[in-house]
């Protein structure tokens, strides 16, 4: 049951236990549909926890427990009837580090599309979608001559841009990064900064990050965390230069973290 | 300000000393081997030929070939392969990629250990219980291949979940954040970069169980036999129970006949081995993650 859709995620009280340990305290997060919001924090605040609560992916940890809601375009994705598989093909992730399979870049990029499609899909179709997502995230041109190479080949930004092309013909919706540029160079970073500032105009982008320059670059709206629970929120330029919150400002000028 | 002391000089020493006896100790592992496989050569080398490996047995297992002795072991094996790989790997994939850990995964993990632990003379005597007895194949392949099988089981299992658990975590997120299932994370992932893993895991099971003897003794191999067998319910002769029949219970065999059956029983050790090996080195080659 889809309710109007104020918030691409939106989640309400959500508590989440590894064992016996608490990760989440209460957050009530909302996040703008097709804009990028940046999760800053310092190590270990839940920042990744939550990202990877919304997607479902957290529930391979056998030890896992959550409380509350989340929903996501509208849906309660902690429904009974939610089927993990198609919700995390809404919903896309991207990981720290680029995690190509080690395929060729076609066999990558089409790599959930073809699983999806059952035996044998399409071959022009698939073709057209790998252009596609290639020309999306600025990769066709670089790339296109050696299509059939293997993806580990590549340097690690254009590794993440692949990891980022992968997701898109399963047509998600929102994409989760997480830390996305931590394990690249200052000229592969602002790279990538830049491709997911244009993929704003097509997907709701959650964006955790631990580079604070980044966020301020990035992002429209910020959400800062901190032990668990959601300190402050709100547009990204408004949360850096006047935050709320004594914690929020220790953090952004550097005195912890 | 940097010169050599007495005491460097004595840790020196010290030093050599080791040095030399570590040597010492790794060349105490290697010089049986090459010793063992030497001396099979020496003695066994002359009984070697094409009609030794392809013809019968005569004058009383005296002289001849080893042709039913080789079918047979080929036999056991096979059909052990056919029973324990499928159990092995779909165990194995379950250990690895669905189980929690609770307490039941630990029972199961505790069992495979245990049964990797069992002196093969207790599993002859199960296999005479359960499959020759109560089951009632009687002495035969079937029931020798099925203990090869238990017996072994634990070996698959544990190689192919090593296999398995060499797959980064990576490659399965990559797939689950795709909106892949488990399974068609397996398939498509997990298995296509084990398969070397879990090749060169059997052919390590094959190659140990070539050699059993007493399992197969028990329960369905043969002291000598006239025919070859034609189906699985057919006692069969094996290369491990004949070498030992020629070696202490027929008189009057020429020495170079048992170390010929010894000869070609590690021979098939040996290139499987090297297979694996090769195998492995193959894997290692294409790995780059």
């Amino acid at each position: 049951m889809a309710e109007p859709q104020a918030s691409a995620i939106r989640t309400r009280g959500l508590n989440l236990w590894y064992g016996d340990f608490q990760a989440l305290f209460d957050v009530d997060l909302d996040v703008a549909p097709k804009q990028v919001t940046s999760l800053i924090g310092p190590s270990g605040c839940g920042k990744s926890t939550l990202l990877r609560s919304i997607n479902r992916i957290n529930e391979r940890i056998d030890s896992v427990r959550m409380e509350g809601e989340i929903r996501v375009l509208g849906h309660d994705v902690l429904a009974p009837e939610i089927e993990k598989a198609q919700l995390r093909k809404r919903v896309g992730m991207v990981f720290q580090r680029p995690n190509p399979l080690p395929l060729s870049i076609r066999d990558n990029v089409l790599f959930g599309w073809r699983i999806d499609h059952g035996g044998r899909p399409d071959k022009d179709e698939g073709e057209a979608l790998l252009e596609e997502s290639l020309r999306r995230v600025l990769l066709w041109d670089r790339v296109k001559d050696r299509l059939g190479q293997r993806a580990t080949g590549l340097s690690l930004e254009e590794q993440q841009k692949l990891c980022i092309a992968r997701l898109l013909p399963v047509q998600p919706q929102v994409l989760l990064m997480d830390e996305p540029c931590s394990a690249l160079d200052p000229a592969a970073t602002s790279a990538v900064e830049e491709l997911i500032w244009e993929l704003r105009e097509q997907y709701t982008i959650l964006l955790v990050t631990h580079n604070m320059a980044q966020a301020r670059r990035a992002s429209d709206d910020c959400v800062f965390m901190l032990m668990g629970k959601l300190v402050e929120k709100g547009p990204t330029g408004e949360l850096f230069l006047t935050p709320q919150r004594q914690e929020t400002a220790d953090y952004i000028e550097g005195r912890y973290g | 300000m940097f010169e050599r002391t007495v005491k460097d000089q004595r840790n020196q020493r010290t030093e050599r000393l080791f040095r030399i006896l570590f040597l010492l100790m790794s060349g105490v592992l290697i010089v049986p081997v090459f010793a063992v496989l030497g001396f099979l050569f020496y003695k066994g080398a002359p009984a070697l030929s094409w009609a030794f490996l392809t013809t019968w047995p005569e004058d009383g297992m005296t002289a001849g070939g080893i042709l039913p002795a080789l079918f047979g072991t080929l036999w056991l094996v096979g059909v052990a392969l056919l029973v324990s790989v499928p159990i092995g790997v779909a165990a194995a994939i379950y250990l690895s990629e669905y189980a929690k850990d609770n307490w039941m995964t630990r029972v199961i993990n505790l069992a495979i250990i245990n049964l990797a632990g069992v002196p093969s003379i207790v599993h002859a005597l199960f296999g005479v219980g359960a499959f020759v007895l109560f089951f009632e194949f009687g002495t035969s392949i079937l029931a020798a291949s099925l203990t090869l099988a238990v017996m072994t089981l634990p070996v698959v299992i544990v190689s192919t979940r090593e296999a398995l658990q060499a797959v980064p975590q990576a490659f399965r997120e990559a797939s689950w954040s795709l909106g892949n299932t488990r399974w068609q994370t397996i398939r498509h992932v997990v298995l296509p970069n084990s398969g070397s893993g879990i090749l060169t895991g059997i052919i390590l099971e094959v190659s140990r169980t070539v050699g059993e003897t007493v399992p197969v003794m028990f329960t369905g191999a043969a002291f000598f036999l006239p025919y070859l067998p034609t189906s699985v319910f057919d006692q069969t002769m094996a290369m491990s129970l004949h070498l030992f029949v020629v070696t202490t219970q027929v008189p009057g065999v020429p020495e170079q006949l048992p170390f010929g059956v010894a000869l070609v029983l590690i021979l098939m050790v040996l290139v499987l081995n090297s297979a694996s090996i090769l195998f492995r080195s193959r894997l290692r080659r294409r790995k780059k993650w």
